[in-house]
C-alpha cells in the first residue's frame, strides 16, 4: 500500500496543469462564456489524453486508470475547462471519435425517477447524445431533438437546452454499463469538484496575502485564517476521497467501489461548494463582482454537484452500505 | 496511488487478526473508570502481551524493542486492533504515543536505552507535564523554573490538566531554563522520575466525572541534569515533536473505532422508535448517518495519504493538524448525534430501558476534551493557515 501520486501519475498531471493553465487561462474565463464549444481546444484535450486515457494500447488509449483519470479530471476541475469532459471520456470505449475529440459525446443521467426538467449540457456542440437509464443506455441524434435553448444558464460556461420530449433513442449498452458508467461518472465529477476545492482555496490564500485593510494584510486576521484553515481541511480531505475513489475502482479488492464513490462525491461536492463560498467572501466586494473568477467557480460547482447522483443521494446510499454491514 | 496491501501486509494482517482473536477475550471486560490501580494493572498487562507477541511499538526501531513495520503494516494493526475490540492504549498513551517516540527520535543512547524496552513492555507510565495555568494555548508562556545547581535542575512550578499524573512513573515535562531569553528559546524538555521529593499530585476531576487529570506542584525538585532531552533550551523544538505525534498518528485506532461506533448508532436507529415509527425510517436521520460515514471514510483515506509519505519512524507531517482539526469535530458530531438517538434515555448516565446510554454519554461528555487537548481547533487553525498556507502572523 503506497498511497502517495508516483512519478509517472505526477508527471502526468503536470503535463495537465500546465497545459490547462496556458490553454484555460482564468482571465479567460469572460471571453470562452460568449463563444460555443472550442473545437481545436477540445481536440488539444485528447492529444493530451483526457478521453483515451483509460482506454487499451490497442485501441490508442494509454491503458491508464481510474487512479490517472481522477487526477487528470482534478487539473480539469481547477481550470474550470468547460465542456461534457466526464461524458466524452466514458463514451470513449463505445462512440468511435469520442477518444480522438473529432465527436463531441455529452449525456443525460436518468438512472432516477424525478420531475426535472430534461436539460441538456452543451446540446448546441454535442455530436451524440447519450443518456443513462435504468435498462442501459440509449444514443441520441442531438440535432434531431425539439430542443429549446436556456437564454440564461447559471453557469456561464455550461450552455443548457431544454428538451420537450427525449423519447427513445438507440441502444448502445445493457444495464451493466450504465451501472459502472455512473459509478465512474461519480469518481471523475468527484475529481473536478475536488480541484474547484483546492483552487478556490489557492485563490483565496492569494488574495488574504496581498489584500490590506486597516494597515495590513487581511490574511494575519484570525477571522480570515480560520476560514481559509478549513479551506484547507475540506480539500485535502476531498483529495483524500478522490483519490481513494479511482484507486477502488481500479482495485476493487481494497474496497467496495460504489461506496469510495459516493464518499468521494458527498466530501468533494461539500468541499467545492463551502470553499467557493469561502472565496467569495474573502475576496469581499471584489468577490460579488462578475470580472473575479470566484463565482465561476461556484456556478460550476452547482452545475457539478447534481451529476451522476446527487450529495443526498450518495448520502443515502452510504447509510444503506452502513446498515447492509450490520 | 496504491490502496492494495502487499502480500507481506496481508501475511501481517492474519497472524495479527489470529492472536486478537484469543488474546482480547484472554484480557476479560475493563475495571471501572474510577479505579485507578485496577485500571493500571489492565492496561499494562495488555500492553505486555501486545509486547510480548511482537506488535508494540510498531514503528520503533528494534533495538529498543519496537518492530520496524512499515506504514502499511501500521494501519493494518489499526484496522484489526478495532475490529478486534481490542483494548484502548489507555495509561500507555503518553509513554507509547508521544514521550516514547520523542525520545526515538531526540533521546541520548542512555535515555533510549533505559526508557523505552520498558514504555513498551508497560513496566513504565508516562504523563504530560506542559500546561499550566497561564499556559495553555500560549504553551511558551510556561513559567515553571528550573535552575541548574550542579549535576542537578532544582524544578518549582505548577503543572496543570496532567493526564495519568496519580500513576505515572515518569512525566515528560516543560521547564524554563533561561528566564531572559524569549519565550520559545529558554524551554527544556525534562524526563521527570514522579517519585522525586518535592512533587505533589492533587486530583482535577473532568466535567465527565472522571479523575484521569492531576495538578502537579512541583516544590525545589531535584532533577539530574541527565534527564534532559535535547539542548538546554532547545525543548520548544522538541516539543513540537513531540506534538507532531500527538496530532498525528495518535488518533489513527481511534479513527477506526469510529467507523464501529457508527454502526452501533446505526443499529440503535433501527431498534428506537419516534413518533411511532423507526427512527431508521427517518430518511433525514439516514442521510446523516451517511454523510458521517462518506467523512469517516474520507478521513481514514486521509490517514492513509499520511501514513504513505512518512517514512518508517519519521516525524508526522504537518497535515496531522488538519487531520487531528476534522477527526475531533467530527467525533463531536458523532456523539452528539448518539444523544439524540438516545433521546429521553440520554438522560441517564447508566444503560436504561435497554440502551447504551453509559458507553454514549461517556463518549458525548469526553468529546468535549478532544477540541481542546493537543491544541486546541483554535490553535490547529493557526498551524495550517501560518505553516502550510504561509499566512502572515497576527503578531
Amino acid at each position: 500500500m503506497d498511497f502517495r501520486v508516483d512519478e509517472d501519475q505526477e508527471a502526468l498531471r503536470d503535463g495537465i496543469r500546465s497545459f490547462c493553465e496556458g490553454r484555460f487561462a482564468l482571465d479567460q474565463l469572460g471571453t470562452l462564456a460568449t463563444q460555443g464549444l472550442d473545437r481545436g481546444a477540445w481536440r488539444e484535450l485528447a492529444e493530451m489524453g483526457v478521453f483515451q486515457l483509460r482506454l487499451p494500447e490497442a485501441k490508442g488509449g494509454l491503458a491508464l486508470g481510474m487512479a490517472e483519470a481522477v487526477l487528470v479530471f482534478a487539473e480539469l476541475g481547477r481550470r474550470l475547462v468547460p465542456g461534457p469532459l466526464a461524458w466524452s471520456q466514458l463514451a470513449a470505449e463505445l462512440i468511435p471519435g469520442a477518444a480522438s475529440g473529432e465527436v463531441v459525446v455529452g449525456g443525460l443521467d436518468r438512472m432516477l425517477p424525478s420531475s426535472d426538467p430534461v436539460l441538456v449540457e452543451s446540446l448546441n456542440d454535442l455530436d451524440a447524445l447519450l443518456v443513462l437509464r435504468p435498462d442501459g443506455i440509449q444514443r441520441f441524434d442531438p440535432r434531431a431533438l425539439h430542443s429549446v435553448p436556456v437564454a440564461t444558464p447559471l453557469d456561464p460556461l455550461t450552455p443548457l437546452h431544454v428538451v420537450s420530449e427525449l423519447g427513445e433513442g438507440e441502444r448502445i449498452a445493457g444495464p451493466a454499463v450504465a451501472q459502472r458508467w455512473r459509478l465512474e461518472g461519480g469518481a471523475l465529477v468527484a475529481a473536478q469538484l475536488f480541484g474547484i476545492a483546492e483552487a478556490t482555496q489557492e485563490l483565496a490564500t492569494a488574495y488574504a496575502k496581498t489584500r490590506e485593510q486597516f494597515g495590513r494584510p487581511i490574511g494575519s486576521f484570525q477571522a480570515i485564517k480560520h476560514i481559509l484553515a478549513d479551506t484547507f481541511v475540506r480539500q485535502e480531505l476531498a483529495r483524500a476521497a478522490a483519490y481513494a475513489a479511482g484507486a477502488t475502482l481500479d482495485h476493487p479488492e481494497v474496497g467496495e467501489p460504489s461506496r469510495a464513490v459516493s464518499s468521494a462525491k458527498v466530501v468533494a461536492g461539500d468541499a467545492a461548494l463551502a470553499n467557493a463560498r469561502a472565496c467569495i467572501q474573502v475576496h469581499g466586494g471584489m468577490g460579488y463582482t462578475w470580472e473575479m473568477p470566484c463565482h465561476y467557480y461556484l456556478k460550476r460547482t452547482w452545475v457539478l454537484s447534481g451529476l451522476f447522483g446527487s450529495g443526498e443521494e450518495h448520502s443515502e446510499q452510504l447509510a444503506q452500505h452502513v446498515a447492509a454491514a450490520l | 496511488m496504491d490502496l492494495r496491501y502487499s502480500e507481506s501486509d496481508e501475511k501481517f494482517r492474519a497472524e495479527l487478526r489470529a492472536w486478537l482473536a484469543q488474546a482480547v477475550p484472554a484480557q476479560g471486560p475493563p475495571p471501572a473508570s474510577h479505579d485507578w490501580p485496577a485500571r493500571r494493572a489492565y492496561d499494562t498487562r495488555w500492553q505486555r502481551q501486545l509486547f510480548e507477541a511482537g506488535y508494540a511499538g510498531l514503528n520503533w526501531p528494534r533495538e529498543y524493542g519496537g518492530r520496524d513495520a512499515s506504514p502499511s503494516e501500521q494501519l493494518v494493526y489499526y484496522e484489526e486492533t478495532a475490529r478486534a475490540g481490542a483494548p484502548y492504549v489507555g495509561v500507555n498513551f503518553v509513554g507509547v504515543l508521544h514521550g516514547g517516540p520523542t525520545l526515538v527520535a531526540e533521546g541520548t543512547p542512555a535515555q533510549k536505552a533505559r526508557h523505552l524496552p520498558r514504555i513498551l513492555r508497560g513496566e513504565e507510565i508516562w504523563c504530560q507535564g506542559f500546561s499550566e495555568t497561564g499556559a495553555g494555548s500560549d504553551l511558551a508562556a510556561l513559567k515553571t523554573r528550573a535552575v541548574r545547581d550542579g549535576d542537578d535542575y532544582v524544578v518549582s512550578g505548577h503543572k496543570i490538566w496532567c493526564s495519568f499524573a496519580h500513576v505515572a512513573d515518569f512525566g515528560e515535562f516543560l521547564v524554563r531554563t533561561d528566564p531572559d531569553a524569549p519565550k520559545h528559546r529558554g524551554i527544556s524538555w525534562l524526563i521527570l522520575p514522579m517519585d522525586l521529593a518535592g512533587i505533589e499530585i492533587r486530583p482535577l476531576p473532568t466535567l465527565a466525572g472522571e479523575g484521569e487529570f492531576s495538578e502537579v506542584f512541583l516544590n525545589d525538585v531535584r532533577v539530574p541534569v541527565e534527564n534532559r532531552v535535547g539542548e538546554e533550551n532547545d525543548g520548544w523544538r522538541i516539543t513540537n515533536v513531540t506534538l507532531r505525534f500527538e496530532r498525528g498518528t495518535a488518533f489513527a485506532s481511534e479513527m477506526v473505532q469510529l467507523q464501529q461506533f457508527l454502526a452501533e448508532l446505526a443499529r440503535i436507529a433501527s431498534r428506537v422508535t419516534r413518533a411511532g415509527a423507526r427512527a431508521w425510517d427517518d430518511a433525514g436521520l439516514r442521510r446523516e448517518i451517511g454523510h458521517i460515514a462518506a467523512e469517516l471514510d474520507a478521513l481514514w483515506a486521509m490517514v492513509k495519504l499520511s501514513v504513505s509519505k512518512s517514512t518508517r519512524t519519521g516525524v508526522p507531517g504537518l497535515e496531522g493538524s488538519a487531520l487531528k482539526l476534522y477527526y475531533t469535530e467530527l467525533y463531536q458530531r458523532i456523539a452528539e448525534l448518539g444523544m439524540r438517538l438516545l433521546g429521553r434515555a440520554a438522560l441517564s448516565r447508566e444503560d436504561v430501558g435497554g440502551l447504551p446510554s453509559r458507553l454514549l454519554l461517556h463518549k458525548a461528555l469526553q468529546s468535549l476534551s478532544l477540541t481542546i487537548a493537543a491544541g486546541s481547533s483554535q490553535i490547529q487553525r493557526n498551524i495550517v493557515a501560518e505553516r502550510i498556507l504561509g499566512l502572515p502572523k497576527e503578531r
